[in-house]
């Protein structure tokens, strides 16, 4: 039963408390500080600078996409506008076209129809004057053949 | 017969015997300090390993130790409170370790193996005088962590919901650390009994499975050690409005 000394009262037993308990305490106490310096500290340092870094990392990521997204909108609105804006000039064109077209055939028109007028009242001219011509002739003809008949009786 | 055997058998587990050092008048237990000086000597070493060549993108061992710090690091944070955690982290996180590190090299070395002239090796923890300068350790912590953050202020958490709490919460400062020494000081020596019990009765495999049990109960002690220091600080640190 010597093994089963549990509360063994001067040597020995499992509560046996004496300097073993100041001395622990001071070693671990020790180690804290040799912990501190040798892991907590230097893992910390890295560890930390990285979570920083990410952080950063992330913001300036979140920066540059909302940069983007503004850009984006913006050259939307742009091509937008310009779209608009080609549409414009382009029926402005059409109508210019148009008008042009309009104008040129107005013109020719008429020039076509003065020119059919002009050589109208020409042909109208001289047929009226191959007709004076004719009568003229007409009359010499019959001035003739009546002088001729007067003469001969 | 039978009994007989049995008790000579348990003779050799040889509990409560120690390897006495006498320095002075002071008497000290020499195999506390030889199981704990090659521990915490790995301990260190191990760690001086890890954190020799640290990179910002870790490799190998460097990241099992930033596992561990960051494990430590939410165990305090979640304890203590965002304000003051980093003030007690590398405390909590020793005790964690020390613990930790005694319990596992106590029950994975066979340090029976080892012949001393008088008692034997084990872990650290299995001596009452080890878990005892470590529950005081956390006491004289909360005492402090209470006083220097809020000076005399401290003291209203004694009456802090009525003062009918004050003899109660007086002797929860002796409570807490009697029941931290002797939660973790009885379970690993539990531990260390009911394996060396069962490997001096049935020597092959049936003691595996109650070993496997006590690297989990030593685990678990280890994070309820350092979970109850950081909870006792935290409490001693926290704001009562």
């Amino acid at each position: 039963m010597l093994a089963f000394n549990f509360f063994g009262a001067t040597e020995g037993g499992l509560f046996d408390i004496n300097a073993t308990l100041p001395l622990m305490a001071i070693q671990v106490v020790a180690l804290t500080y040799i912990l501190n310096s040798l892991f907590f500290k230097p893992v910390g340092n890295v560890v930390e600078k990285r979570e920083k870094f990410v952080s950063n990392n992330i913001i300036e990521a979140k920066n540059k996409l909302s940069e983007v997204k503004k850009l984006e909108a913006d050259l939307l609105t742009q091509l937008q506008s310009a779209r608009t804006e080609a549409q414009r000039i382009v029926s402005e064109a059409e109508n210019e076209s148009d008008k042009l077209y309009k104008e040129a055939l107005e013109l020719a028109n008429n020039e076509a129809n003065a020119s059919k007028e002009k050589a109208r009242l020409e042909i109208e001219s001289q047929t009226s004057a191959a007709r004076d011509q004719l009568s003229k002739q007409a009359d010499d003809l019959s001035e003739l053949i009546v002088n001729r008949l007067i003469l001969e009786k | 017969m039978f009994f007989n055997s049995l008790l000579t058998n348990f003779a050799a587990l040889e509990v409560g015997q120690h390897l006495y050092w006498q320095i002075g008048n002071i008497r000290l237990h020499g195999q506390v300090f030889l199981t704990s000086w090659i521990l915490l000597g790995a301990l260190i070493v191990f760690i001086s390993l890890g954190t020799k060549k640290m990179e910002n993108d870790p490799k190998g061992l460097q990241n099992l130790l930033e596992f561990l710090w960051d494990y430590i690091r939410d165990l305090a944070r979640t304890q203590i409170g965002e304000k003051v955690y980093r003030d007690w982290m590398p405390f909590i996180g020793t005790l964690f370790l020390f613990v930790f590190v005694s319990n596992w090299g106590g029950a994975l070395i066979p340090w029976r193996l080892i012949k001393l002239p008088s008692g034997e090796l084990g872990a650290p923890t299995a001596d009452i005088n080890t878990t005892i300068a470590l529950a005081l350790l956390v006491s004289l912590s909360y005492f402090y962590a209470g006083l220097s953050n809020k000076g005399w202020r401290y003291f209203e958490y004694y009456v802090h919901p009525t003062p009918i709490m004050l003899p109660f919460k007086i002797l929860e400062d002796f409570t807490k650390p009697l029941s931290l020494s002797f939660r973790l000081f009885g379970n690993i020596l539990a531990d260390e009994l009911v394996v060396g019990v069962l490997v001096f009765l049935v020597p092959l495999i049936l003691p595996i499975p109650v070993m496997f049990l006590g690297l989990f109960t030593s685990a678990i002690q280890a994070l309820i050690f350092a979970t109850l220091a950081a909870y006792y600080i935290g409490e001693a640190v926290e704001e009562h409005h």
